[in-house]
């Protein structure tokens, strides 16, 4: 199976990792991500006032070239998911902004979110099977326990993004299951890690945070996992203190299906 | 106790800009707090999010525009995604925000103070949330 694909800019640069393991792991389960060409950043974060359409331009640019390849478009970044999922579900039923952005853009035949938006666990939960996963795990994760750390971008709002349940997901803790690894349940594992505040306001991003990382050290998770480059930098800034290591969900994958 | 009555027929235009901009019915907020209970960055907010809504039905612009908790938000989607009313509190937020920011001379993010606050860690998606966010 083909996917168009859309990296984003952070992993191009400070989340490399999360791609590199991504790309191995799809080899080994059969799948291809043809990356976009010419992609654009899609913003990092969706544009929620009714009036903006410029920003939301790129996210469309990617949607009409994955449709003009007859392909699913695949992310693996939780924020391109977030914006690129929502501007597709806004040419789909906002028809003033569909009118305005096809009338900008002027490409050969209109865009009206007729493409599928995945992200890459979706594939695996949905297009392989986290069944199917397991059978080809070649390393067993045995012993080890995991925590989930779905985040905000994901999950909600749930209408859109139509994920996972919001507040109570089970998705990353089935695909930690089937690496064979325990998955281990802690309540902030759906709360938010600071997001950008990070940038201007160090210290409540810090606090939002460390109750992350404390919540999954009572439960005694050992290690987290995460699709976000924004959450992994958050978490890490404060990983020393709670003794609990974050790392991409794409690592823990590679790793157990032997490509790491 | 004294009775408000709310009037939305009668609010003034930024109060208005704000709605638009939105896309929300604040007016269909109850204040049941569901939203600031839930707000993680609550203990940042000098005004908190429900009443946030309350304060734009009694159509005073000056004291939400001049509170912290518009640039506190992390734009996390729990409120919205808890409210009983499904009212979108992200988007009144956003919305406040360009407010102020769309205004020349407004920009809540200073460039050249920038590189200090930049580790070499810190992933662009940081960056180029906080120039959609804090700057137009």
């Amino acid at each position: 199976m083909k996917y168009s694909y859309f990296p984003g800019c952070t992993l191009k640069t400070k989340a490399q990792e999360l791609e590199k393991y991504a790309l191995r792991s799809a080899e080994v389960l059969g799948f291809e991500l043809e990356e976009q060409i010419e992609w654009q950043c899609c913003g990092a974060v969706y544009p929620l006032a009714t009036d903006e359409i410029a920003t939301k331009l790129s996210s469309v640019r990617t949607l009409a070239s994955a449709k003009e390849n007859g392909n699913k478009l695949v992310t693996l970044c939780s924020a391109c998911h977030h914006v690129i999922k929502r501007v597709n579900e806004d040419m789909k039923t906002d028809k003033s902004t569909r009118d305005k952005v096809n009338n900008y853009l002027n490409i050969s035949e209109d865009y009206k979110g007729e493409v599928e938006v995945l992200h890459y666990l979706e594939v695996l939960r949905d297009e392989i099977g986290f069944d199917e996963l397991a059978k080809l795990v070649k390393n067993p994760l045995t012993g080890r326990k995991i925590g989930a750390y779905y985040g905000c971008l994901l999950l909600r709002p749930d209408k859109v993004m139509g994920f996972d349940d919001p507040e109570n997901p089970s998705t990353i803790e089935e695909f930690i299951k089937a690496l064979g690894a325990t998955p281990v349940k802690y309540p902030y594992r759906t709360e938010c890690c600071g997001g950008y505040l990070s940038l201007d306001n160090k210290d409540k991003a810090a606090n939002m945070a460390s109750s992350i990382l404390l919540s999954a050290s009572k439960h005694e998770a050992n290690e987290i996992v995460t699709a976000c480059p924004l959450c992994k930098y958050n978490l890490e800034i404060n990983e020393l203190k709670s003794k609990v290591t974050v790392t991409y969900f794409t690592e823990l994958l590679a790793e157990a299906l032997g490509v790491k | 106790m004294t009775r408000v009555k709310v009037n939305p027929s009668n609010r003034d235009k930024e109060i208005s800009r704000i709605i638009e901009i939105s896309g929300e019915n604040i007016y269909s907020c109850m204040q049941c707090s569901k939203c600031s209970a839930s707000c993680p960055a609550n203990s940042e907010m000098d005004i908190l999010p429900h009443q946030v809504v309350r304060i734009l039905q009694l159509g005073n612009y000056e004291r939400i525009v001049n509170s912290q908790t518009i640039w506190n938000c992390a734009s996390c989607f729990t409120c919205g995604a808890r409210c009983p009313r499904d009212i979108d509190i992200t988007k009144i937020m956003e919305a406040i925000r360009l407010t102020v920011i769309r205004n020349k001379g407004e920009s809540r993010i200073d460039v050249d103070e920038l590189p200090e606050k930049i580790d070499d860690k810190m992933p662009h998606q940081a960056i180029v949330s906080v120039f959609r966010k804090y700057r137009k």
